[in-house]
């Protein structure tokens, strides 16, 4: 059915062409031939065609480019008829002689467009005369083409301010008039489209005349063209005749297309200094009209305007603007009840983005803004629709990127309160695009009471707001969450230590909440920055903050500890070792051996009790062993105790390559260059040789189990072991054993069942070559080695 | 009897020569026979002169009982062809009985001539003006021959011309409002006017203005009448909405129209009348007509 109505439309529209094309043929024989009367006759003809009813729009364009053309070469010929000295005035009153009135409109606006140019009429008479006479055409299609057509040979002749066809007085307003008049009559019919024909093609329909509209606003866009149109006219004539032909239409789809139409074409500045006529006729709209597109639209026009320069701004204070877009933001909510909260949000977004291009610096007036939206969205739900959410998300957005500092969104008060409303997943969003924000810009965040509010804001990220959503979480994201967030406490930072301590307190009041999942990803950062204050204190002057009695390190390292011990719920006992660890090094460069010893005692306690995976015993032990090493502040008695169980623990280890290589590092733990009260080189040939006494019975177990000998990789690491400690002039390290051991390495890779392994050898030429380099390079050391026979 | 003269073949020939034929003013005139020739036109109380000579062929001589011109002023009703009513006729005696044995010119002269009726070829009857020569004979018949000319006559411009305004409609269906400038239309005018809708709740398609001439014959129980449509112009396309208001400008000069006449000797009259005509999307016709008034305007004015 629908698919005949198309073929059907094809074949009238090829008909329709055959007959202007056979009648245009006759016309341009007659042409040829100067034959007028016979010109106005095919012409006439030929145009008929348009007088079908039977075409969509789309086909009847068609139809109708096609006898444009020719009537361009038609209005070139008329335009020599005159030069030849025929009176146009007689041209003008012959082509009114064609009986069918569709050809004789179209031929008497094609003789009044020569009519104009030959000057012997003024142009407004004669345009005048047109747009009354065009009032024939009643059929909505075919005058909106027919004035089309009209406003199309005009343009150029309209007796604006510098064109040749300016007459003597208020020359200008003919013009406007002219178009005005067009521009009315053709939303007329337009909209008269709407309510002709039957019910059941109402879509069809509204789609044919959303095709059409273009020729509507054409006049419009002709209207901003006019030279002679200015502020003062726009004000006073242009803008309320066209306002009260848009309110007056009644229909949604001109009303809407119209008034973004107004908001395009007219220049800005207009604009600004015709808002409240313009605003007022907002709530004058048919209620489904999409004001609310309509009115971001021109703020986002009068945004970009403002962001234009400087120098435009007092215009906008002048005419207040944000008053004004406020108060009809007010209204159009008001009168349109039902509109969705997304909607409703989209405006307030959009005045936000205009408030803060032009009022960057009036808090008070965003604030405002959120407050509405907050009044708005009380009383409901949290919001679930998408649309809307992410509109607020946009509201939300707009301030931090204008401001590129979370400080200032601290300072509305609204701010949270919108992020209220937001459903978790969202509200986790807005919190990322804060954090995203601080980051980007680098912001600093130095106050106990901004940590607070900021905290306050980002909690969909610091705790479960929402049970159920828990499970559905991806683990990346939550990981990369949470590792935002790690890295916004970085920067938190304050100069005065006091500040800093209580934003520490702060963080760890918010963080605390977290729950198990987030402490693991929260809680290093806040030891690592409560350390760092920790260290800056140590560097201060005594005296200055000897003075404020609650930040001490030692406060700050009771804090510290009971943050670890929260991580004591959550089974990370590793994490929680590392950083038991890192506090007992800060504690070192403190000088607080009972505290260093205290964390050193934690983290052993967690060793025996918590970590019994070997694999972490391993890098734990490591671990430990690492930053034992490295405390200078412990008594003798409180470093035997410790690295007596250090070494137990190594020794103690599951696998026997692990023992071999924990054993001789703790052999660090018995001399430190750096000082001299740890130099014990008994008890680091006590390690080395336990150490080979281990690796012996890796090689052993390995024969046993398997066949063949293990490899020497542990020997050829305790030798490297051995000459670190014979550099270093350990005089219990002797030449004899670094050599005995070289011999053994080399017959154990030699012996009959020894099984070659390239990363050995290499290892061990490689160590043989460093001997040779230390020899070569002469001095004290070089002395020392020279002893070594390889 | 122009059967006759022809088998005879004319014993002369007449001509009719008017006297200021060059600058005279010539204009097409319909024949019975359908072809059109130029006549010279006069206005009434002109003076009709000229000179009518008479060739007798081969040197023949015309013996004659007297030659003379009539001036007839005569209507022809087409239901009773070939019988003219004059409703003019003067002679003019050219000369006395004798013989023409040479060409010989006779002048004539008619003056102030009162031709009240212009020359009009309806649909059912004709008006016409005829010179008529006669050269009387005993026997062999008379010879005749005749001059067609035409009459117009100018009327001065109406003192008072009032617009045509009016109201119309069906009840709760239609209702317009129309307005035509004048009453009375020279025949070169422009009927200018407007046509505002009121009411319309019926789907229009179109609006045409025609302009329609009726011819009446006769009188009493034999009057005949005939109404042509001389012009159908369309005024409007589509369908329009209340308030709307349609401009009418219809140029007169491309239709062929006369003065109205009125009881023109108790014979026949014409009238003009101009039809608006709404025609709706099932092709009914709503029409309302008012008459208006033709006349003729000097060529100069």
């Amino acid at each position: 059915m629908i698919a005949d109505g198309v073929e059907d439309e094809e074949k009238w529209l090829s008909a329709g062409i055959a007959g202007l094309q056979q009648n245009a043929f006759y016309m341009h024989r007659a042409l040829d031939s100067n034959n007028l009367k016979d010109a106005l006759k095919y012409s006439a003809q030929m145009l008929s065609e348009l007088r079908t009813s039977r075409l969509s729009p789309h086909k009847y364009y068609e139809l109708y480019m096609r006898a444009f053309d020719e009537l361009r070469k038609l209005e070139l010929f008329f335009k020599e008829e005159t030069s030849r000295g025929c009176s146009i005035v007689e041209l003008y009153e012959l082509v009114q002689h064609a009986g069918n009135i569709l050809p004789r409109l179209y031929l008497l606006c094609t003789v009044g467009s020569v009519y104009i140019k030959s000057k012997e009429a003024p142009a407004k008479d004669v345009l005048k005369d047109l747009v009354e006479m065009c009032r024939g055409i009643q059929h909505p299609l075919r005058g909106l083409f027919l004035r089309s057509y009209l406003s199309q040979v005009s343009r150029d002749k309209l007796p604006d301010i510098g064109s040749e066809y300016e007459g003597d007085a208020d020359t200008v307003m003919d013009a406007v008039e002219f178009v005005l008049q067009n521009f009315t009559e053709m939303n007329k019919l337009w909209v008269r489209m709407q309510h002709q024909g039957p019910t059941r093609e109402k879509e069809k329909r509204e789609k044919e005349r959303s095709e059409l509209r273009d020729l509507v606003g054409k006049n419009l866009h002709v209207l901003s063209q006019i030279e002679g149109v200015d502020l003062e006219m726009y004000k006073e004539i242009v803008l309320p005749r066209v306002l009260e032909q848009v309110v007056n239409c009644k229909d949604e789809l001109a009303q809407y297309y119209l008034m973004d139409c107004i908001i395009q074409v007219f220049p800005d500045e207009y604009h600004l200094q015709t808002l409240e006529t313009l605003l007022n006729a907002c709530p004058q709209l048919q209620p489904s009209v999409d004001v609310k597109t309509v009115l971001a639209r021109l703020m986002e026009r009068l945004s970009n305007y403002a962001a234009s320069g400087a120098e435009v701004l007092p215009e906008f204070f002048q005419v207040e603007a944000f008053a004004k877009l406020n108060n009809a933001i007010g209204k159009v909510i008001e009168a349109q009840e039902n509109m969705p909260i997304a909607g409703v949000v989209t405006l307030y977004a959009s005045l936000l983005t205009f408030t803060l291009q032009v009022h960057p610096d009036r808090l008070d007036y965003i604030d405002q803004i959120l407050g509405a939206c907050v009044k708005k969205l009380s009383g409901k739900e949290k919001l679930d629709d998408r649309q809307a959410t992410k509109q607020i998300v946009a509201l939300l957005s707009a301030p931090l990127e204008k401001y590129k500092d979370i400080d200032t969104a601290l300072k509305l008060l609204n701010y949270p309160r919108v992020m209220e409303y937001l459903n978790a997943r969202t509200n986790k969003e807005m919190a990322n695009v804060i954090i995203q924000n601080i980051m980007k810009n680098k912001t600093c965040i130095s106050t106990a009471e901004k940590v607070d509010a900021l905290f306050e804001l980002i909690k969909g990220l610091i705790r479960d707001l929402d049970e159920d959503l828990h499970d559905e979480l991806d683990e990346e994201d939550f990981k990369e969450e949470q590792n935002s967030v790690a890295r916004l406490i970085q920067m938190l930072h304050s100069d005065d230590p006091e500040e800093m301590s209580k934003i520490i307190h702060t963080v760890r009041k918010h963080i605390l909440t977290g729950g198990r999942k987030r402490l693991p990803f929260t809680v290093p950062p806040l030891i690592f920055s409560s350390l760092k204050l920790v260290r800056r204190l140590e560097g201060q002057d005594e005296s200055v903050s000897g003075n404020e009695a609650s930040t001490t390190p030692k406060k700050i390292f009771q804090i510290v500890t009971q943050i670890i011990e929260s991580l004591s719920s959550i089974p990370v006992p590793e994490l929680a070792l590392g950083l038991y660890l890192q506090c007992a090094e800060a504690a070192n460069d403190c000088d607080l051996e009972p505290v260093a010893y205290e964390f050193f005692t934690q983290a052993y306690i967690l060793y025996e009790e918590e970590i019994t995976d070997s694999k972490a015993q391993v890098i734990c032990i490591h671990l430990i062993i690492g930053t034992l090493q490295r405390m200078h502040v412990f008594g003798v008695e409180n470093r035997d105790a410790l690295t007596h169980k250090a070494t137990g623990y190594s020794a103690k280890l599951l696998k026997k390559p692990d023992q071999c290589r924990a054993v001789y590092a703790c052999s660090h733990l018995f001399w430190l260059d750096e000082h001299d009260r740890i130099r014990d080189g008994e008890r680091v040939l006590l390690c080395l040789k336990r150490a080979l006494r281990i690796a012996n019975a890796v090689q052993q177990m390995a024969t046993a189990t398997r066949g063949s000998g293990g490899s020497v990789v542990l020997f050829i690491e305790i030798l490297n072991k051995y000459l670190y400690f014979y550099e270093k002039g350990v005089s219990q390290i002797t030449v004899e054993s670094i050599q005995d051991l070289i011999e053994l390495i080399r017959s154990e890779m030699n012996g009959d069942n020894a099984s070659s392994d390239p990363a050995a050898d290499a290892f061990l030429a490689s160590t043989l070559r460093y001997i040779q380099f230390q020899k070569d390079k002469g001095g004290a050391v070089g002395e020392r080695y020279e002893l070594i026979k390889v | 009897m122009n059967f006759i003269i022809g088998a005879f073949k004319p014993a002369c020939h007449i001509s009719v020569a008017f006297s200021d034929a060059k600058s005279r003013k010539q204009v097409p005139l319909k024949k019975e026979n359908g072809q059109t020739v130029m006549v010279p036109f006069f206005r009434s109380q002109e003076n009709i002169t000229g000179k009518i000579s008479v060739e007798p062929i081969l040197g023949k001589k015309v013996e004659h009982n007297g030659i003379k011109v009539e001036l007839l002023g005569q209507i022809e009703m087409y239901f009773d062809k070939g019988n003219f009513y004059d409703f003019t006729s003067l002679v003019r005696e050219l000369d006395v009985p004798g013989e023409i044995y040479e060409r010989k010119t006779f002048p004539f002269e008619f003056s102030t001539v009162e031709m009240p009726y212009e020359t009009y070829n309806g649909v059912n009857v004709r008006l016409r003006y005829v010179l008529k020569v006669t050269i009387s004979r005993g026997y062999a018949g008379s010879i005749t021959e005749y001059q067609d000319f035409v009459v117009r006559n100018y009327s001065p411009t109406p003192s008072i011309n009032n617009s045509i305004k009016m109201e119309v409609g069906i009840e709760d269906c239609l209702h317009i409002e129309f307005e035509y400038n004048k009453s009375k239309y020279h025949l070169k005018d422009v009927i200018l006017g407007k046509i505002y809708f009121l009411l319309v709740r019926i789907k229009i398609k179109n609006m045409d203005l025609e302009i329609r001439r009726r011819e009446s014959t006769g009188s009493g129980p034999n009057t005949h009448v005939e109404t042509e449509t001389l012009a159908k112009f369309e005024l409007m396309d589509g369908a329009p909405v209340r308030g709307e208001s349609i401009p009418i400008r219809l140029f007169l000069s491309p239709y062929e129209l006369t003065p109205t006449y009125r009881n023109i000797n108790n014979k026949f009259s014409v009238k003009y009348y101009l039809n608006l005509v709404l025609v709706d999307e099932e092709d009914r016709r709503y029409f309302k007509q008012q008459e208006i008034t033709m006349y003729r305007l000097g060529e100069t004015s």
